[in-house]
């Protein structure tokens, strides 16, 4: 492995290992089987959150109205936990080992580990799921307090945790012996580093997860008699909404990686892209903060100070990735040779590959979307007119499915073929998967927007209110319509990456001993475009334009709400 | 590439691009935090720092208490409630119904206690002219919000946060005249 730059020798035991016969990469043998393994079963999650997923967006379309109200907040739990937790959390283990081995060039720290790592996610999963088909634990993704569901609900998600814990504990373990073993010279390549961000924020989130879910065990098993529901909350959302921050930091350095594996980018900077992931380790924890703004119980300034991340610190930190992944990107492809005007560098790109059409539209989703609501709903007094309406889970599928889900669907693109070591199936068909998804999702976030400005409730399973006469207008009715149609539609964009991945994961071609089959990259024509500078390597017009209209959107969709505020009664 | 490992020299200091970007996106920030301490100095709309520990069963009987003095009239089972204008009034969460209905007058500020007397809720204040206002509401918590109405007309109140099977049948109402 030495022919690759930083790689000295490897720390592989004999007949454990293999050179990528496409990139040239070491893979360990040992982290290549866990990789598999989480992998396959957070295509499983998928798969059930998915089919809960219809399920909802057909009932809250008004005129299908699909389940029945039991059965709606039972899908609405499976559906929370599936695909926040068990979808993500799975694929992002096999992230972590992927990148500790693989590109640090060492071996896995322990077998064992990632076995009754594996095992415990998994029993944990089972034993969550089983709970709430049963009836057993009807309380939603929250499970908020005094709500009790069966100890055994409570204590699938510790174990999941543990295990989730002891997946990122093998990471830090594989680091260390990649250092000791000197397998490596010089400082992480920045994916590595991202990956790091990632599992610090993932130590942290499941900490905060044991101090609340364990005394919520005890309670619910009868040895303890009640549970502060505001400790609860403050606590749990060190869980829920820090655990959502582990997939920002793994996105983001799925978007680094991508983007170098496809078109060969390099980071502008490297301090000003690992001051960022640096950013979100001291700041990110704080947004849990976002779900308290009209709780009773936390004062204005505790208020202010979390929901801000410390004066927005950790949004800068998303602003400056912004920048830097779309310019890296620019760079990239001037250097290639397209220089033409603003855009021509992204008019160039490999739209046909789906690994990079998925990421760069899940870029600019979570950006647009997901970036731009979730600060202006975060912002304290703006709560008072969104917290609890439709305007939140708007929200969080522009960051989570959008964004995180759409970036790990474009980056199994690449895992199949070579991890898996399976050329795809049905390419073809492949290659329109990511706008298919990204049409649906997008049209179920702009519904859930629309009928959450109206003030139309999450969480709910009838609008009329079982008759009572609140008027519901055509107008919100149309939206919610949306959410169903795109639903229907990102269902569809969804089952067909799912089957193609059974497909090709069981039944595929090997493509052992041969690069993987190419889904297209970038032709170099740079050899007629002219000299290139050193200047070049930071010039970036078309991503300034890019950014200054994110900044425009942010600022519009933000005093718009505030004016939208003052329109409400007074309260302080 | 970002998946290896960096040249020797890799730490630089930021271009003046990138520099430019990050004072801009700093300002941004600023400008964000800032608007919320403004908001509470000039606006008129901000979530309440006042709340206190109760029993629900204490809740509840002030809530009787309540009910029984200020009392108008019924709308089915449920009183309506008229509360003095500048006084306390009281609506309490609980069986799927938010009660008692509360008869208000345009204009005037009420002390507004708001518990649950079993889970979680939210008070959901939802009118015509887009008025929509959100609270979260905690068993054991009195959340205290100094409220204005500044438009007239009929109410009502959903709860939206999820507090069990019949969630979505938990309404009430709130009445202002001019």
């Amino acid at each position: 492995m030495s022919s690759i730059a930083g790689f000295l020798k490897g720390n592989f035991l004999p007949g454990q290992s293999r050179s990528c016969d496409t990139t040239g990469l070491p893979v360990c043998n040992t982290a290549s089987l866990y990789i598999r393994l989480n992998a396959v079963i957070a295509v499983v999650s998928l798969l059930i959150g998915a089919i809960a997923a219809i399920l909802i967006a057909l009932t809250r379309w008004p005129a299908v109205h699909l389940l029945p109200a039991e059965w709606f907040y039972r899908f609405l739990t499976v559906h929370g936990f599936n695909m926040l937790i068990f979808w993500i959390i799975f694929l992002e283990i096999g992230i972590l080992y992927f990148v500790a081995t693989t590109l640090l060039n060492s071996r896995l720290f322990s077998k064992a580990i990632a076995a009754i790592s594996f095992a415990l996610m998994l029993i944990g999963m089972i034993m969550v799921n089983a709970m709430i088909f049963t009836g057993q634990a009807d309380v939603l993704f929250t499970s908020y307090v005094p709500l009790m569901a069966h100890p055994l609900f409570y204590l699938g998600i510790i174990l999941f945790a543990v295990g989730a814990l002891l997946g990122v504990a093998n990471f830090f373990l594989t680091i260390h012996i990649a250092r000791r073993d000197k397998t490596y010279e010089g400082p992480f390549p920045l994916v590595v580093f991202g990956a790091i961000t990632a599992a610090v924020i993932a130590v942290v989130t499941i900490l905060h997860g044991a101090v609340v879910l364990i005394p919520t065990l005890l309670w619910s098993a009868g040895l303890l008699e009640t549970i502060d529901p505001g400790f609860y909350r403050v606590v749990w959302w060190g869980l829920g909404h820090m655990s959502q921050q582990i997939n920002v930091a793994a996105m983001i350095s799925v978007w680094y990686f991508m983007f170098s594996l496809i078109v060969g980018a390099k980071p502008l900077n490297h301090a000003v892209c690992r001051g960022a992931f640096i950013l979100y380790i001291l700041f990110i924890n704080l947004a849990s903060a976002h779900h308290l703004l009209v709780d009773p119980g936390v004062s204005t300034e505790w208020k202010i100070w979390n929901t801000s991340y410390a004066m927005y610190l950790a949004v800068l930190a998303s602003m400056l990735h912004g920048f830097t992944v779309p310019g890296a990107l620019e760079v990239a492809m001037r250097k290639k040779g397209y220089r033409q005007g603003l855009f021509g560098w992204l008019a160039a790109a490999p739209w046909s590959n789906p690994g990079f059409s998925g990421v760069f539209m899940a870029m600019v989703m979570f950006g647009f979307i997901g970036g731009i609501t979730g600060v202006t709903i975060g912002t304290e007094q703006i709560s008072i007119i969104t917290h609890n309406t439709l305007k939140l889970p708007a929200h969080f599928h522009g960051t989570v499915v959008a964004g995180t889900t759409l970036t790990f669907m474009a980056l199994a693109y690449y895992v199949v073929p070579l991890i898996f070591q399976k050329d795809w199936y049905a390419k073809g068909l492949l290659r329109l998967q990511p706008y298919i998804f990204a049409i649906g999702i997008f049209t179920v976030i702009i519904g859930m927007q629309f009928a959450g400005s109206a003030g139309i409730p999450r969480r709910h399973w009838d609008i009329s209110f079982a008759g009572t006469p609140i008027p519901i207008t055509p107008m919100e009715s149309g939206w919610l319509a949306l959410v169903g149609i795109g639903g229907v539609i990102a269902f569809l964009g969804l089952l067909i990456f799912l089957l193609a991945t059974v497909a090709t994961v069981f039944f595929g071609r090997s493509n052992k001993g041969r690069p993987m089959e190419d889904w297209g990259g970038v032709k170099d024509i740079s050899a007629g475009a002219g000299t290139w500078t050193k200047e070049d390597d930071h010039k970036t017009p078309g991503t300034w334009a890019l950014v200054m209209i994110l900044l425009t959107c942010f600022v519009v969709y933000f005093f718009a709400n505030w004016k939208a505020l003052a329109d409400v009664w007074w309260v302080h | 590439m970002s998946f290896m490992i960096p040249e020797k020299d890799w730490f630089k200091a930021p271009d003046k691009g990138e520099k430019s970007w990050i004072a801009i996106g700093f300002i941004w920030c600023l400008v964000l935090f800032f608007s919320m301490p403004i908001w509470h100095i000039y606006g008129k709309q901000n979530s309440s720092s006042e709340s206190y520990r109760v029993k629900p069963e204490d809740f509840s009987a002030r809530v009787m208490k309540f009910v029984e003095t200020n009392s108008i009239g019924k709308d089915g089972n449920t009183p309506i409630v008229q509360p003095k204008p500048g006084g306390h009034a009281y609506v309490m969460g609980g069986g799927y119904i938010w009660y008692p209905i509360l008869k208000l007058k345009k204009g005037n500020e009420y002390i507004l206690h708001i518990s649950s007397t079993d889970y979680q809720h939210g008070f959901s204040l939802q009118g015509e002219a887009g008025i929509n206002m959100n609270f979260q509401i905690l068993p054991g918590y009195d959340h205290v919000l100094k409220i204005t109405p500044t438009t007239s007309g009929t109410f009502n109140i959903v709860c939206n946060e999820f507090c069990g099977a019949r969630h979505h049948v938990m309404t009430g109402k709130i009445l202002v005249e001019d």
